[in-house]
C-alpha cells in the first residue's frame, strides 16, 4: 500500500520539487560518524539518498553543486524521543521541566495529562484506562505542526515521535522532518515500539483522571495485567485459529492487539531506584526495553546496572537545574545538588561503561539551548564525536534503522546538517539542513517569549 | 576479567564474613532471660550467647560495657520506603497492587528507623480500601537495592481495612454543598465494607475453583487452555489457601467481630488486627480465634472511631491471651518504639520482658519470621540493637544496630561523619551559586 502511495506521489513530487534531484556539496569537512572524518571531500545526493561520499567522489553531470569551503557536514540529528508532528501533544510553554523537578528529593514522573481525551474514570484494569496501544504515531502526524520547522532548525532531520499520552500511549514512528504535504511522505518506519508512562500518584484521586490506577503500584499492576491478558489472548486466538469448531469465539481486543504488535517498550526511569525497578519489570514482562529519562545515570551504581541488563537508554538533554525562586526556608537535598552538578556527566560515564545510549532533546528545540545542553555533556567528559554519535548513529542503532540513517554512507537517506564551525560549540552556525535530500535553511531563532524553551517531556519530568 | 573478580568476591564473601563479639553487655534475650555476658556472631548469625563464650579467631570486638543488647525492633505496621501513593484508592478492592513493586530503598526514613533500633518492618498498603494491596516485610538494609531490602522467605501479606477509611470515598466531600468534588466509590457504610469483602472473596472462590478444575484436567492428561490470570484475585486465592497473611486495619469492637466471622465463613484466619483500639472489649474473642493484635500504645482520638481507646489496651489483650505487638504506622513514631513498649509497663503493668516482646518476638511471630528474628538465640539472624541505657528508659539512645551481623548504624560514626558531609554539601551549594548568574539550558517566558 505504501508503495502504491509512493508511486502515485512520485511524479507529483517531481513536478513541484523546488529542490534539484541531484546535488553535491564539495570541499567540505565530512563527519561521517560510521567511518573516518574526511577533511576535505564531497557528498553526492541523488533522489534523496547519499550516492557518494569521499575525498574524490565524482560529481555527476548536471548536479547542483554547493561549495562547502569552511563548512562541516554531519549526519542529520535524530531526536530519539519526541512528540514532534503531533501538534496536540506539544508541551505547554513554561511549565516546570526536569530541572525544576530536581528541587524535590523524589521528583515524580508524570505523563502529559493535559491533552488526554476525557473518558469516564476507569473502575479497574478491565476498563483499559489511558490505553491507546493500537495508535500509531504515523497515523497522527500532521505535517503542518509548527514544531517540525523549529526542531529541524536545530539540526534534527529525524524524530522518533510517540503518541505520548496515557499509560499505553501507542506506538512510535520514525519520521523525517521534511515539509510535506502528506504525513505519509515523512514516515520512515511506522512502528518502532510502545510508549509507556507511569505516574507516582498524588492525591486520593490523582493520576490520570479520577479512576484506576492512581498510585505508582497501580500503574505497575495495570501494565502487568495487560501483558498477562495479552499472553492469554494470544493463546486463545491461536487455539481458535487452529480449530474454531466447537470453540467460543474470542473477543477482539484492540488494546491487546496493539500491545502484541509492539516490538519493544519504552519505560520511564529517572532515579537509580526507577532504573532498577523498570529493568526488572521489563525482564519480568519479557519485553525488549528502552529506558528514558536517566537523570541519575551519573551515579556510580547506574552504569554497571544498565550494563548488566544490556538495555539501551535515552538520556534527556534537559539537565537538572537549581530550583527557580526557591523557598528560602527549604533545604536542598544533597541528591538534588548532585543532580545539578553531576547530571551532565552521565553520557560520558555511560560511554565509558559501554552502555548503548542516545541523547534526546526533551523539548529543547532552540538551536542555542540544544547546543548548550550537549556542550555541558562534552564539558563533563563526553568526547565530541561520541556526543555526535549519541544524536545520530546510536539512536539509529537503538531503533534498528542504522541500515538507512544515522551516518553519512553510500545508500543511506540523505539527511545532513551543514554547519560553519564544529557542532556543539557556543557559536556554531547551522547553514543548511538536508532531509531526504531536500534542502532547508534554518529558521530565525524564535524570540524568548515565543519559544517553548525548556518544558516537560511526557513521562519524564515533574 | 573484572567481572570474574566481582563474581568471585561475591561468592566468597560469606567465607570472609566478619566474626563479631559483643562483650560485657547486659543481654536482654527476650525469650531466654537477661544476662551479663557476650554475644558471638558468625556469618551473620548468632553463634553463642552466654556469660562466658568461646572467642572465635579474628573477631571484631564491640565492647558494650554498661550497655544493653536487645533483639532489634520489629515494626508490624509501617508505610516507609514506598515510592508514590501508599493507597491505590480508586477501587474498593485493590489487591492487584503490590508494595513489592514500589520499594524505595533510598527513603531516608529507613536510616532513621535504624537509628531507632528498628531492623524489620511490615510495609503495608494504606487503608483506603476494604481490601487493599499486597504487603511485604523488609529489613532496613540501608544502602542495598530494593531486592536487597526484602526479608527473604517471609510470608507475603495483604491489607484489609474496616470502618471510616474505606467507607470515606463513598461519602466524598462536597464543594459548596452542591456536588461532590470527586465521584463516590462504593462502599459508603460499614455494612458495605463487609459486603465488599464478601463479594471479593466469593469471586476469589470461583476463581480458585476455575484453576482447581484446570489443574485436575491437566492431571488427567488433557490439554485445556488455562484460565485468565487475574492479578486482583490471585492474592485472594492465596488468602483462601492460607498462603498469604491478612493484616486488617480496624478500630471498633463490632467491626472486629464482623471480620472474624467473615474469615470463619471463608475458612481462613486473620493474621493480625491492626490498630484494634477497641480490642480490649473483645479480647477473649480475638484470642479464641488465634488472631494477633498490633496496636498503638496511647495514640488515640484522632477520629471518632478511635475515641473509645485506652492505654491499657495492649496489656488487657495480652492478659486475655492475645499475641500483642505495638506498632508505629508512622515514620517518626517508628524511631522510638522502645518507649512505646515501656508505656505498656506504665499503664498495664506488664513485665519488662513482656513489654520488650511487644516490639520484638511478638511482631516476629505475627509475621511468621520468629524462626529468624525477634529474640537473641543461637542460630537466629544477628539483628541486634545496642542501647547505652536500659532500652525501656526514656533516656536510652541507640548506639549501634546490626543486621545479619553487619553494623548498619553506628551513632559515633554518624556523629563524627556529619561535619565532612556538611562541608561537601556546602561546596556544592557554593559552586551552584557561582554559576547562578547565567542560567543555562531552556529558556522560559518571564512572568
Amino acid at each position: 500500500m505504501r508503495k502504491l502511495v509512493a508511486a502515485l506521489l512520485l511524479p507529483w513530487a517531481w513536478a513541484i520539487a523546488e529542490n534539484p534531484r541531484t546535488l553535491a556539496i564539495r570541499n567540505a569537512k565530512i563527519v561521517t560518524v560510521s567511518g573516518p572524518v574526511v577533511n576535505k571531500g564531497t557528498v553526492v545526493v541523488r533522489n534523496g539518498l547519499i550516492e557518494a561520499v569521499g575525498e574524490n567522489a565524482p560529481i555527476p553531470a548536471g548536479a547542483w553543486t554547493i561549495d562547502g569551503e569552511g563548512m562541516t557536514i554531519y549526519p542529520g540529528l535524530i531526536d530519539s524521543l519526541s512528540t514532534v508532528g503531533i501538534p496536540s501533544l506539544a508541551p505547554a510553554a513554561g511549565r516546570g521541566g526536569r530541572g525544576q523537578a530536581a528541587a524535590s528529593p523524589t521528583p515524580a514522573t508524570t505523563p502529559a495529562t493535559a491533552v488526554a481525551p476525557a473518558a469516564p474514570p476507569a473502575k479497574g484494569p478491565e476498563d483499559r484506562p489511558a490505553t491507546t496501544s493500537w495508535v500509531l504515531a504515523a497515523d497522527e502526524i500532521d505535517p503542518s505542526d509548527r514544531r517540525i520547522e523549529s526542531v529541524r532548525s536545530a539540526g534534527f532531520t529525524t524524530a522518533v515521535t510517540f503518541p505520548a499520552r496515557g499509560i499505553f500511549g501507542g506506538q512510535g514512528s520514525i519520521i523525517d522532518l521534511v515539509s510535506a504535504e502528506r504525513a505519509g511522505e515523512m514516515v520512515v518506519v511506522p512502528a518502532v515500539g510502545q510508549y509507556l508512562a507511569v505516574s507516582r500518584g498524588g492525591t486520593a484521586f490523582g493520576g490520570f483522571g479520577a479512576g484506576f490506577p492512581n498510585a505508582l503500584m497501580g500503574y505497575i499492576a495495570y501494565i502487568r495485567q495487560v501483558y498477562l491478558d495479552a499472553e492469554h489472548y494470544k493463546l486463545v486466538k491461536e487455539a481458535y485459529a487452529r480449530d474454531p469448531r466447537g470453540m467460543e469465539r474470542p473477543e477482539y481486543d484492540r488494546a491487546l492487539e496493539g500491545v502484541l504488535e509492539s516490538k519493544r517498550i519504552l519505560l520511564p526511569a529517572n532515579r537509580l531506584v526507577e532504573m532498577d525497578r523498570m529493568l526488572r519489570f521489563a525482564a519480568e514482562l519479557k519485553q525488549p526495553v528502552i529506558l528514558y529519562g536517566m537523570r541519575e545515570a551519573y551515579r556510580a551504581e547506574a552504569a554497571p546496572l544498565l550494563k548488566k541488563y544490556g538495555s539501551p537508554v535515552l538520556v534527556s538533554l534537559h539537565w537538572s537545574e537549581p530550583p527557580r525562586d526557591p523557598d528560602p526556608e527549604a533545604e536542598r537535598t544533597m541528591r538534588s545538588l548532585e543532580d545539578v552538578d553531576q547530571g551532565p556527566a552521565a553520557p560520558s560515564l555511560l560511554q565509558k561503561a559501554g552502555v548503548p545510549f542516545a541523547l534526546y532533546s526533551d523539548g529543547l528545540d532552540q538551536p542555542r539551548d540544544l547546543q548548550r545542553a550537549v556542550k555541558k555533556a562534552i564539558d563533563a567528559g563526553l568526547a565530541r564525536q561520541d556526543a555526535i554519535r549519541a544524536l545520530t548513529l546510536s539512536p539509529a542503532e537503538i531503533y534498528g534503522v542504522a541500515d538507512r540513517m544515522g551516518s553519512i554512507a553510500v545508500g543511506k537517506i540523505a539527511n545532513l546538517v551543514v554547519t560553519k564551525g564544529d557542532l556543539f560549540y557556543d557559536h556554531t552556525q547551522i547553514e543548511m539542513i538536508f532531509v531526504d535530500g531536500k534542502q532547508y535553511k534554518p529558521a530565525a531563532e524564535q524570540p524568548a517569549d515565543g519559544g517553548r524553551g525548556a518544558n516537560e517531556e511526557p513521562g519524564v519530568s515533574q | 576479567m573484572r567481572k570474574f573478580w566481582v563474581a568471585a568476591l561475591v561468592t566468597l564473601a560469606p567465607l570472609y564474613a566478619e566474626n563479631i563479639v559483643i562483650q560485657n553487655a547486659t543481654i536482654m534475650t527476650v525469650t531466654k532471660g537477661t544476662l551479663q555476658g557476650s554475644v558471638v556472631i558468625k556469618d551473620g548469625k548468632i553463634a553463642e550467647v552466654g556469660e562466658k563464650v568461646m572467642m572465635p579467631q579474628n573477631a571484631t570486638i564491640i565492647d558494650a560495657a554498661g550497655q544493653y543488647v536487645i533483639p532489634s525492633i520489629i515494626d508490624c505496621h509501617s508505610h516507609i520506603a514506598v515510592d508514590g501513593n501508599i493507597n491505590e484508592g480508586s477501587v474498593a478492592v485493590s489487591s492487584m497492587v503490590n508494595i513489592k513493586d514500589v520499594i524505595n530503598p533510598e527513603d531516608i526514613a529507613i536510616y532513621r528507623a535504624l537509628a531507632g533500633g528498628v531492623t524489620t518492618a511490615n510495609i503495608l498498603h494504606g487503608s483506603a480500601n476494604p481490601i487493599g494491596g499486597q504487603t511485604i516485610v523488609l529489613k532496613m538494609r540501608w544502602g542495598k537495592d530494593a531486592q536487597g531490602m526484602i526479608f527473604e522467605g517471609a510470608v507475603p501479606g495483604i491489607k484489609f481495612a474496616l470502618g471510616e477509611n474505606p467507607k470515606r470515598p463513598g461519602n466524598p466531600p462536597f464543594s459548596r454543598g452542591i456536588r461532590p468534588t470527586v465521584p463516590a466509590r462504593y462502599p459508603a457504610t460499614r455494612m458495605g465494607v463487609e459486603d465488599t469483602i464478601r463479594e471479593a472473596l466469593n469471586e476469589a472462590k470461583a476463581y480458585k475453583a476455575e484453576w482447581d478444575e484446570y489443574a485436575a484436567k491437566v492431571a488427567r492428561g488433557e490439554h485445556p487452555i488455562p484460565p485468565r490470570k487475574d492479578l486482583k484475585l490471585e492474592p485472594l486465592k492465596e488468602v483462601l489457601e492460607g498462603k498469604r497473611y491478612v493484616h486488617a486495619h480496624c478500630y471498633r469492637e463490632d467491626e472486629i467481630l464482623m471480620l472474624l466471622r467473615v474469615a470463619d465463613d471463608y475458612g481462613f484466619k486473620i493474621r493480625t488486627l491492626q490498630h484494634v483500639l477497641e480490642g480490649y472489649k473483645v479480647a477473649a474473642e480475638i484470642a479464641a480465634s488465634g488472631t494477633g493484635a498490633s496496636t498503638f500504645s496511647d495514640w488515640y482520638a484522632f477520629k471518632i472511631e478511635a475515641n473509645d481507646a485506652i492505654p491499657y489496651n495492649a496489656a488487657i489483650m495480652q492478659k486475655k491471651g492475645v499475641l500483642v505487638s505495638l506498632n508505629s504506622d508512622d515514620a517518626e513514631l517508628m524511631r522510638h518504639l522502645n518507649t512505646e513498649a515501656a508505656k505498656a509497663m506504665k499503664y498495664g503493668g506488664v513485665s519488662e520482658t513482656d513489654a520488650l516482646a511487644m516490639v520484638t518476638i511478638n511482631p516476629a511471630r505475627q509475621l511468621g519470621i520468629d524462626n529468624r528474628v525477634g529474640s537473641i538465640e543461637v542460630g537466629k539472624d544477628a539483628d541486634l540493637a545496642i542501647y547505652d541505657k536500659d532500652p525501656l528508659s526514656d533516656y536510652a539512645k541507640v548506639e549501634k544496630v546490626l543486621i545479619d551481623g553487619r553494623v548498619y548504624f553506628d551513632r559515633e560514626s554518624d556523629l563524627s561523619g556529619r561535619p565532612a558531609k556538611a562541608l561537601e554539601k556546602q561546596k556544592l551549594i557554593d559552586k551552584e551559586k557561582q554559576s547562578r548568574p547565567r542560567p543555562s539550558g531552556g529558556r522560559r517566558p518571564i512572568g
